[in-house]
C-alpha cells in the first residue's frame, strides 16, 4: 500500500440509527481500489448495515459515503456501481442459472448477442460450465453461492460487497471456498468488502480488517497488524485468546519500558507500544508465542520476559499440547506448546510450577478503556 | 394393512362422490327432453336447449349482466387487493392491525347482514340501485378474499429478491414487473380465480343491491317458482366447462412457479 492507489469507498462519520438503536456510530473508513476489505465482528455490531448503507439499502443519518470519489448521498441502488453477494445468495428461484447470471446484463441494455458468451465466461470463472439451463432448486448451496458470486461480478463492478457469504456452507466446503473467493478476487482486481463474524476467516482472505464493537470501529489494520498488535482489549480476545495482564508502566530500558505486574514480576515491552503517559496498563501476549518449561529447568534466553505460574490443566490436542497456566497474580494464562516430539523432557503436568517465557517484542499493550479506542 | 387397504380409496371415492354427484345431474338434466316445465324427472335425450341456449332474451341478458360483474369486479378487486397484500406484509404502518381486521370483517360477517347494510348505506345516500351498486358491492367483498389469498404467497417472500434485483440495475419497477410478480403470480391468479367464482354466483348481497337489474343467479332464482328451464343447466355446465379448462390450463404454469420454493434456501425470511 502506499503506491497512492485511488480510495475506492470513502464513509465519514457514517451515523445509522434504527429508533433507539444505534446500528452504526460514526465509522470513518477508506478502502482503496482492489482491495481486499473485511468487516469483522460479532453478531449485531453493525456490519450488515454499513454494507447495506454502501450498497444504497439504507440511508445514513449522518456522514458521507463515496464511491470512487463521488458523494453517493440519496443515489439509489440501481443507480451505484456496486453488486452485492446477499447472506441468502437471493437468488431468483423463477430463473434458472442463465437467467439469473445475465440478469443485471439486461438492466444494463447489453446488446442480446453479447449476453451468452458473458455468462458462459462469467460461469466457467466461478467453476460451474455448463450449468446454464439448471434451475436453482436443483443446485447445492455451494454451487447456488458460486452462482450468486457470478451473477454479482458479471457486471464488473467497481467494488462487490460480499454479507457473510459463506456463512451456509459446511466448515470443508468454506475452507475451500476462503481460497478460492481470495484467487477470484486477484484475478478480477475488484474492489471487495467482505463481512464476516469468523475471525479466522477474516485473517486468511483480507488486505485490511476493520474490527468492529457495537456500531463502532475498534481497530483497522492487516491481518498480521490487528492480531500481533490489538489495540484494544476487545480485539485482543476476538481475535483469539490473549492472555491479558495487569501491570503499572516503570522506567525506560532501551526501546523497551519495563511494566510491573501486579505480582511483582517485571517485564519489558516495546516502548513504542505505551501511549503518552499512561500508568495502568493491560499488556497480552499470544499463547502460541509463549514457551512453558518447569520452574529452573533452564534458565530464558537473554531479555527474555519470564513468569511463573501453575498448571491448571494439559490438554493435548494432536499438532500441539494446550496449557492453562495461572499466574501468580491470579490471572489464567493460555499457552500452546508446538508437540515437536524432540523434547527430552518430560511435558508440565497439571499441579505443576511453570516458567513462562517470551521475547518482549511479542508483548502488546491495550487500551484497558472500556468501550474501546477510536477507529483511526 | 388390510385396513388400509380399503378404507382410503372407499372413502376418497364417496367424497369425489358428493362432491361431483350435483354436478353430473346439473350436466346430464340440460340433456332432458323435458315436456312441461319442470325438469326433474329424466324424461329423454336432446339436444334442443344447447341449440336454443340463447332462446331466452331474458335469460341471455341476465348471463351478459353476471359476465360483465364479475370480470370488472375480478380484475378490479385483483389489483387492488394484490397491493394491500403487498402493502400488509412488507411495510409496518400505523393502521397496519385495523386495516388487517377491517379486511378480515367482510368474509365474517354473514352476507345477508353485509347486503341489507349496504342498501341502507345506498338508500341513505341517495344512489340509485343498478349494475353499479352491484359492482360496488362485488368488488367490496372480493377484495377481501383477494388480499387473504395474496398474503399467504407474499408473506413468504423474500425481500432480498427485490433488493438483488435492484442493486442488479433494475429500476423499481422493472425489479417488481421481474421478480416480484413472477414470484407471487400463482397467488393472484388463485385470487383471481376465487374472485370470479364469487362473483358470479352471488345471490344473497345482488339481490339487495340490484334495483331492476338482473343477474343469472337472480333469474335463476327467480325462475325456480315456475320451473327452471334447461338452458340454465346449459349454461351452468358450458360455466363448469370454461372454469375447468382455466383452471387445467393453469396446472403447468402453478406447477412451474411451485417448483420455486417461495422460502429462500438458507437464512432468513423476511417478514
Ligand atoms: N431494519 C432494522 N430495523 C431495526 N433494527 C435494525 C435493523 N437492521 C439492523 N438493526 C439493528 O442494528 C444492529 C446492527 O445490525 P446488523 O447491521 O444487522 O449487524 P451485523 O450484520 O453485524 O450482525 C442490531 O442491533 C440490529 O438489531
Ligand atoms: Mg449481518
Amino acid at each position: 500500500m502506499g503506491t497512492g492507489r485511488e480510495v475506492d469507498v470513502r464513509l465519514a462519520g457514517v451515523t445509522k440509527r434504527f429508533g433507539d438503536v444505534v446500528a452504526v456510530d460514526d465509522i470513518a473508513l477508506d478502502i482503496l481500489q482492489g482491495e481486499f476489505f473485511s468487516l469483522l465482528g460479532p453478531s449485531g455490531c453493525g456490519k450488515t448495515t454499513t454494507l447495506r448503507m454502501i450498497g444504497g439499502f439504507e440511508q445514513p443519518d449522518e456522514g458521507a459515503i463515496e464511491l470512487a470519489g463521488a458523494n453517493v448521498a440519496g443515489l439509489p441502488p440501481h443507480r451505484r456501481d456496486v453488486n452485492t453477494v446477499f447472506q441468502s445468495y437471493a437468488l431468483f428461484p423463477h430463473l434458472n442459472v442463465f437467467d439469473n447470471v445475465a440478469y443485471g446484463l439486461r438492466r444494463r441494455r447489453i446488446a442480446k448477442d453479447h449476453i451468452p458468451g458473458q455468462v458462459r465466461r462469467i460461469l466457467e470463472l466461478v467453476d460451474l460450465p455448463r450449468f446454464e439451463a439448471r434451475r436453482i432448486t436443483q443446485l447445492s448451496g455451494g454451487q447456488q453461492q458460486r452462482v450468486a458470486l457470478a451473477r454479482a461480478l458479471v457486471n464488473q463492478p467497481r467494488v462487490l460487497l460480499l454479507d457473510e457469504p459463506l456463512g451456509a456452507l459446511d466448515l470443508k466446503l468454506r475452507k475451500a471456498m476462503q481460497l478460492e473467493l481470495k484467487g477470484l478476487q486477484h484475478e478480477v482486481g475488484i474492489t471487495f468488502i467482505y463481512v464476516t463474524h469468523d475471525q479466522e476467516e477474516a485473517m486468511t482472505m483480507s488486505d485490511r480488517i476493520a474490527v468492529m464493537r457495537e456500531g463502532r470501529i475498534e481497530q483497522v489494520g492487516p491481518p498480521e497488524e490487528v492480531y500481533e498488535r490489538p489495540a484494544t482489549e476487545f480485539v485482543a480476545s476476538f481475535l483469539g485468546a490473549s492472555n491479558l495482564l495487569d501491570g503499572t508502566v516503570g522506567p525506560p530500558d532501551g526501546d523497551f519500558r519495563t511494566i510491573e505486574l501486579v505480582s511483582g514480576e517485571k517485564v519489558r515491552v516495546p516502548a513504542a507500544a505505551i501511549e503518552g503517559t499512561e500508568r495502568s496498563i493491560k499488556l497480552g501476549v499470544r499463547p502460541e508465542k509463549i514457551r512453558i518449561g518447569t520452574a529452573g529447568s533452564a534458565s530464558p534466553a537473554d531479555g527474555d520476559n519470564a513468569i511463573e505460574g501453575t498448571v491448571r490443566d494439559a490438554t493435548f490436542v494432536g499438532v500441539s499440547n494446550v496449557y492453562a497456566v495461572a499466574t501468580r497474580d491470579g490471572h489464567e494464562v493460555t499457552v500452546y506448546a508446538q508437540n515437536l516430539g524432540t523434547s527430552t523432557d518430560r511435558p508440565p503436568a497439571p499441579g505443576e510450577t511453570v516458567t513462562l517465557t517470551w521475547h518482549p517484542e511479542h508483548t502488546f499493550v491495550v487500551s484497558g478503556r472500556e468501550g474501546g479506542a477510536d477507529g483511526e | 394393512m388390510t385396513r388400509r387397504g380399503w378404507v382410503l380409496p372407499a372413502y376418497t371415492t364417496l367424497v369425489l362422490l358428493y362432491l361431483f354427484l350435483p354436478i353430473a345431474v346439473m350436466i346430464l338434466f340440460g340433456f332432458n327432453d323435458i315436456r312441461g316445465r319442470f325438469n326433474f324427472v329424466w324424461q329423454g335425450f336432446t339436444l334442443r336447449h344447447w341449440t336454443g341456449i340463447w332462446d331466452t332474451p331474458e335469460l341471455t341478458d341476465a348471463l351478459k349482466n353476471s359476465l360483465l360483474i364479475a370480470s370488472i369486479s375480478t380484475i378490479v378487486a385483483t389489483s387492488l387487493g394484490t397491493m394491500i397484500a403487498l402493502a400488509l406484509t412488507r411495510y409496518r404502518f400505523r393502521g397496519r392491525g385495523s386495516t388487517n381486521l377491517f379486511i378480515f370483517l367482510p368474509l365474517a360477517t354473514p352476507e345477508i347482514v353485509l347486503g341489507a347494510s349496504l342498501l341502507s348505506l345506498f338508500v341513505t345516500a341517495n344512489v340509485s340501485r343498478g349494475i353499479g351498486t352491484i359492482l360496488l358491492a362485488h368488488i367490496m367483498f372480493n377484495i377481501s378474499y383477494v388480499v387473504v389469498t395474496v398474503k399467504a404467497r407474499t408473506q413468504g417472500f423474500n425481500r432480498e429478491w427485490e433488493e438483488a434485483a435492484k442493486d442488479l440495475g433494475a429500476t423499481p419497477w422493472t425489479a417488481f414487473r421481474t421478480v416480484t410478480l413472477p414470484l407471487i403470480f400463482p397467488g393472484i391468479l388463485a385470487a383471481a380465480v376465487l374472485a370470479f367464482a364469487l362473483s358470479i354466483d352471488d345471490y344473497v348481497i345482488t339481490l339487495f343491491n340490484a334495483g331492476a337489474t338482473v343477474t343469472f343467479p337472480l333469474w335463476v332464482a327467480g325462475a325456480s317458482r315456475f320451473g327452471v328451464p334447461p338452458a340454465v343447466n346449459v349454461m351452468g355446465t358450458l360455466i363448469f366447462v370454461v372454469g375447468v379448462t382455466l383452471a387445467l390450463l393453469a396446472v403447468p404454469l402453478q406447477r412451474r412457479r411451485a417448483a420455486a420454493p417461495v422460502a429462500p434456501p438458507t437464512g432468513r425470511v423476511a417478514g
